[in-house]
This record gives structure tokens, sequence and C-alpha cells, in this order.
């Protein structure tokens, strides 16, 4: 079934350069009548995983881009980011739900990603996210 | 346009009784220096007008991300140094599940709307 609509768009490490995307990914969205609670997910995930690479992978360095890929069927949404950074290892974030780490005030980005996505996946060094959303049943 | 917001009021609060009720102007909290300036407004609610008790109505709120996290539970532990307390109110469901996943529902008390929330005091 081909994607009603893909895009790959680069980015430099620029907080608003990433709203950008943001809209340009919820309007495919609505055009292809997600659910407001698909919207809300991918959304989320979407900003805490630009915000990582910006902030995070990048440190927003204005040198350095952000690389966004993505594709919208009727059934899913599939997103790939990718960063200049030197990438990290998932399984090295503490966990923030651990009881000693949840007044912790930051640390919750992955976590809600993976909450409110259906895949997530780190790549290569770290710098590169895969994720998915399968749209929700019975809509 | 987008460069100027610094001096914008983000809170509006009413006072009920003894409790600073807390509405948010934004519908959508994001960006690390609008998050940073809603951080200090509360924290003055605290820190300067001593205020005790606070209730937060998310009743505006449409959208929020991580970023907003670590603020209300600095605003937590605040309230909780000084024998006060916070309580959070009128949630959508959708960020509701923001705080549930990260396990906050356990620490901050989350009334379901603003009757409900200043009778948790």
């Amino acid at each position: 079934m081909p994607p009603d609509h893909q895009a790959e768009v680069s980015i430099p490490s620029d907080l608003a350069e990433a709203r950008r995307v943001q809209e340009l990914i919820e309007g495919a969205l609505q055009a292809s009548a997600y659910s407001e609670h698909d919207i809300f997910s991918i959304k989320l995930a979407l900003e805490e995983a630009l915000v990582n690479a910006i902030k995070h992978g990048n440190q927003m360095d204005p040198d350095k881009r952000v690389v966004v890929a993505y594709s919208v069927t009727p059934a899913r949404f599939d997103i790939r980011i990718t960063d200049e950074g030197d990438g990290f290892r998932p399984e090295d974030v503490p966990d923030p739900t651990a009881i000693e780490n949840l007044e912790r005030p930051c640390g919750r980005g992955l976590l809600l990603m993976r909450g409110f996505m259906t895949e997530v996946e780190y790549h290569g060094k770290g710098n590169v996210v895969r994720m998915a959303k399968v749209r929700d049943a019975g809509e | 346009m987008s460069t100027q917001p610094a001096r914008r009021r983000r809170l509006e609060v009413e006072d009920i009784g003894d409790i600073a009720v807390v509405n948010f102007v934004d519908k959508k909290i994001l960006d690390e220096q609008n998050i940073q300036m809603i951080g200090d407004d509360l924290f003055r609610l605290v820190d300067e007008l001593g205020r005790r008790k606070v209730l937060l109505n998310f009743n505006n709120v449409e959208f929020m991300s991580s970023a907003a996290l670590g603020k209300l539970i600095t605003l937590h532990r605040k309230l909780q140094a000084v024998q006060g307390k916070l309580v959070l109110c009128n949630i959508a469901k959708d960020i509701l599940d923001v705080f549930k996943i990260t396990k906050l529902d356990r620490i901050l008390t989350i009334a379901t709307d603003e009757q409900a929330g200043l009778q948790a005091f």
C-alpha cells in the first residue's frame, strides 16, 4: 500500500525548526484522518525525540543537522530521526520510574516515547531513532 | 513576534480561601524557555508569596511534554518542604497518561476536577 504522505527533511539544531516539522507531520496525520489520541501520542513522542536529538545529540550546535524521514499510511506512521551526535546506549539511561529516581527532574523522554509509540528502536551508535505507531484499532 | 514573549503572563492565579488556584494561559506547555518562566512563576508563589496550598488546574492545557514534569516535581518538593501541598486537577486523558507512564501519579495528588481538587487539601 503506498503511503499517503512521505517526506525527508533536514533541519538545523533549532527547536523552532523542530516545531515546523512537527506541524508538517501533524498536518499529514490529520489529512489521513488519524484520531486525536494517535496524533497526541505521535506529537508527544516526536517532541521528546527531537528535543533529545537537538539538545543531547547535537548539543544545540548550529552546524549540526537533524534528518527526519517519515511516512504516513492508513495503517501506521513510521519515522526515523538521525542526529550528528555521539549517540548513547538507551540501557544506560536510569529508569525514571524507579522509586529512587521518581523525583529526579529529568530523564523521562525516552520512557514517554516508548509509552506512546508502538515501536521505538535505537540504531547505529545510538544517534538514530526509529519509531512507529500502529493506528488505533476500530477507527 | 516569536522572540518577545518574556514578560507575557503565563499563569492566572485566583485565591479560593487559603488555596492558590492556578490556571495555565497556554494550551501547550512546551519549549525550555517557556517552561523555565512558568516554573519561575510557580516557584515565586511559594518562595516569595508564601503560598502553602497550590491547586494547578490543567483545564486549558492540551499538550505538555516531559520538560514540564521536572518543574512540577520541584514545586511539589518545595511545598512539601514547608508543610504545604500541591494538587493537580482537570487533566485531559492523554496528558494523564504522561503522568501514569512516568509513574508520577504515585507521588503527585491528582484530582478529577477543581471541586475535588479543593477538597484534596
